[in-house]
């Protein structure tokens, strides 16, 4: 075991190196991801090493960087394509739910496109309009993408190399402002070691009500849980970790246990993941329930100026007064 | 030559290229008056003199701006830095009548069309989107989202043409300009609105501000060919301009909105420049680009050049050009202490204006945020 202390964005950096030293047919394509190491520096020092023919700084085209993208895959090449901010992938939405998510199907399992599409997401940063949006909900409404976030520096070095190798089509939201968040990394471990992929993890276990998160909410989650615990409370939290498909068996052993459960989300909860993750419960759990699921999320509003946006995003606050709320059922 | 040399040679082509465009100039680096056959534009000695004026308050103002940035007073700040000449030339070309689209960086335009300069601080400071009126000033809200703002500019010039504003007459008829960057160029928008433009003969001029980066990619990630050569192949002309030089980016954009209101098409525009500070105050241009190019620019400015052409022509003295320097003090001075005293938003407005009809939803939420916050009142 080497662990070292790593930034979440310094993991997504060697987790690609690796991958990419692992696999020469491994390309990662962007916007200013080469000479500059892209706007927050993930991509830092591969162009160096690997070269310009493997880290590709692409003219300012979404939508080409994902078509062309899609060209490479067929090529057999593993294109890790990097949309600078959540805001600006919409250019390239047609590609990718109209033909990234289809091709397998259309193509009756001959082709598979082994591409990864990285998109920093979420608010938090004090940055104008376009900088700070989840979009995971449309992502995760279309079949034939798989969809993760990350949300620690650990989950960050092994998911990013799981993407790759995955032969799935997969967007990988990274929680923009937790890029600076140190965490252990066990650097040295094998990829067939790491937890896998498309699976939810219980980060802390208790038996009073669940929250459920993921990206940069399962560190809101967590302090709420450390806050409830001085109050006497047990709060359990689980990672989603994979918004398509969700991995709904923890999320069901937890909430049969605790009875309550606590949906957490920066998006808006208009039709949003936190819909689907509480209808499930309802439809499963319905016995074991002691209050409705409850959401915490964005309000359906466009993201707000960045001066106000402290008040959009869903803070500890708010997540302990949905639990309170919770056991005043 | 092997393949892959050749090959080589020519993905670096950019180095061993022409070293300066071929571009349309009335004023040279060294203030020299020169002449162009298409484009002969008298000015007169005010307008000369205006335009000075423009040019130094519009970077003192983003000078300022970018001391506000760096003094925590904006979240991000996007310079206008050595692009005054392209802005104010096209930005006081344009007719009373005529509407523009921005990026984000045309804080000289806006200047042009007399909007408040405190506007574009909101937007960058976080208090809010922006907020000028865009139909009353007829000049856009900034966009962001990059090469967007092409395609409305080109819906707007084709209801202009719907509604028979095009014609001989300079006073009514109407045109439109869209300001983008060479990144821009690549987005499929951008192409879309040339074909757009092309096919309904829309009056348009798509004024491309070609400042060498986008981001930290050079010009020649986004194209294998001056950029208005691309204007050829969707059928309408273009022209590449000394983005630096005032008097030629006037004349050259007032010619052609004047083409475009008489029916005659979209023109595009390059206006060769250089953008002489970071892409926004969060970049680090040390890591792509060498202080050489930098320096060859600066003897390139766009004010130097004027004020030596007034020094030359004898219609400014000493005097004008302190008074100029001190008026812009004392705008940038007023623009800073009222930044300085500009409040954070009251939160509950972020459910406003999300629908000019209401929404029941947005109702709810505002009504739950408010309670939410008044069972804090008093507790601290
Ligand atoms: C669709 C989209 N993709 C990416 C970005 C991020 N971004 C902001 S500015 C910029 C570079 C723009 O370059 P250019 O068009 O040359 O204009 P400049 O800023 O140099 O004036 C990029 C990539 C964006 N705003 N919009």
């Amino acid at each position: 075991m080497i662990m070292e202390t790593l930034t979440l964005g310094k993991s997504l950096n060697l987790g690609l190196r690796r991958a990419m030293e692992d696999d020469s047919k491994v390309l990662i394509m962007g916007e200013d991801v080469g000479k500059l190491g892209g706007v927050f520096r993930i991509t830092d020092g591969l162009q160096k090493d690997f070269g310009d023919e493997r880290v590709i700084d692409t003219p300012l085209a979404e939508a080409g960087i994902v078509g062309t993208a899609i060209g490479l895959a067929l090529r057999g090449y593993r294109p890790v394509v990097e949309i600078q901010f959540d805001g600006f992938v919409y250019p390239a939405y047609d590609q990718i739910v109209c033909q990234v998510a289809k091709f397998h199907y259309r193509s009756r399992g001959k082709v598979s496109l082994p591409m990864v599409i990285r998109i920093p997401f979420g608010g938090g940063i004090g940055a104008v309009e376009h900088h700070s949006e989840s979009p995971e909900a449309y992502f995760s409404h279309t079949a034939g993408l798989k969809v993760v976030a990350c949300s620690n520096p650990s989950d960050a070095y092994w998911m990013i190399q799981q993407a790759i190798a995955s032969d799935d089509p997969i967007i990988f939201f990274e929680p923009k402002r937790r890029y600076w968040e140190k965490g252990e990394v066990d650097t040295a471990a094998p990829l067939s070691s790491a937890y896998p992929l498309h699976s939810s993890r219980v980060l802390r276990s208790g038996t009073d009500a669940t929250l459920l998160a993921y990206g940069p909410m399962v560190r809101t989650c967590l302090d709420a849980a450390t806050a409830a615990a001085e109050d006497g409370r047990n709060l359990e939290v689980i990672d989603l970790r994979t918004l398509s498909p969700l991995d709904m068996a923890p999320v069901f052993e937890s909430v049969r246990k605790t009875g309550r459960a606590v949906v957490v989300h920066e998006a808006p909860g208009n039709i949003g993941l936190g819909a689907e993750v509480a209808a499930r419960i309802s439809e499963e759990c319905f016995y074991s329930l002691e209050a409705p699921v409850l959401r915490v999320t964005g309000y359906d509003i466009p993201y707000p100026a960045s001066r106000v946006e402290e008040e959009f995003l869903p803070d500890l606050d708010r997540v302990l007064e949905a639990v309170d709320r919770s056991f005043g059922f | 030559m092997t393949k892959v040399e050749r090959a080589a040679a020519r993905r670096g082509g950019k180095r061993s290229g022409p070293p300066e465009p071929e571009f349309v100039q009335l004023l040279t680096p060294e203030g020299e008056r020169v002449s162009h056959p298409d484009y002969s534009v008298d000015f007169t000695d005010d307008e000369l003199r205006g335009l000075y004026r423009d040019l130094v308050t519009v970077r003192k103002l983003d000078a300022e701006a970018t001391a506000l940035q760096r003094q925590g007073e904006l979240g991000i700040w996007a310079s206008l830095l050595g692009q005054e000449a392209a802005q104010v030339g096209s930005g006081r070309a344009l007719r009373k009548q005529d509407m523009a689209f921005p990026t984000y960086r045309e804080h000289g335009v806006l200047y042009c069309r007399n909007i408040d300069p405190i506007m574009p601080l909101g937007l960058f400071r976080g208090v809010d989107q922006g907020g000028w009126d865009p139909v009353a000033h007829r000049f856009n809200m900034y966009t962001i989202v990059i090469g967007a703002q092409t395609l409305h500019a080109t819906g707007y010039a084709m209801g202009i043409v719907k509604d028979g504003k095009v014609g001989d007459d300079d006073e009514t008829s109407e045109a439109v300009i869209a300001y983008f960057g060479d990144g821009a160029t690549s987005q499929g928008d951008v192409n879309e609105a040339f074909i757009f433009g092309s096919v309904y003969n829309a009056p348009i001029v798509f004024f491309c501000q070609n400042n060498q980066y986008a981001i930290s990619e050079p010009l020649e990630r986004q194209t294998r060919i001056p950029l208005y050569q691309r204007a050829a192949g969707f059928g309408f002309p273009g022209i590449r301009v000394d983005g630096n030089d005032v008097l030629a980016t006037y004349a050259v954009t007032r010619a052609a909105l004047d083409n475009a209101r008489h029916g005659q098409g979209p023109t595009l525009i390059e206006a060769y420049t250089y953008r002489m500070g970071a892409h926004t105050t969060s970049d680090d241009p040390t890591r792509y680009r060498v202080a050489s190019e930098v320096e060859a620019w600066q003897a390139k400015d766009p004010i130097v050049r004027m004020r030596k052409l007034l020094e030359k022509q004898g219609i400014a003295d000493e005097a004008f050009f302190a008074a100029v320097d001190e008026q812009a003090k004392v705008e940038a001075v007023a623009l800073r202490e009222r930044v300085l005293s500009m409040p954070d938003p009251d939160p509950a407005t972020m459910f406003d204006h999300v629908y000019p009809n209401g929404s029941p939803l947005i109702d709810k939420q505002r009504a739950e945020f408010e309670s939410y916050h008044a069972s804090f009142e008093g507790s601290h």
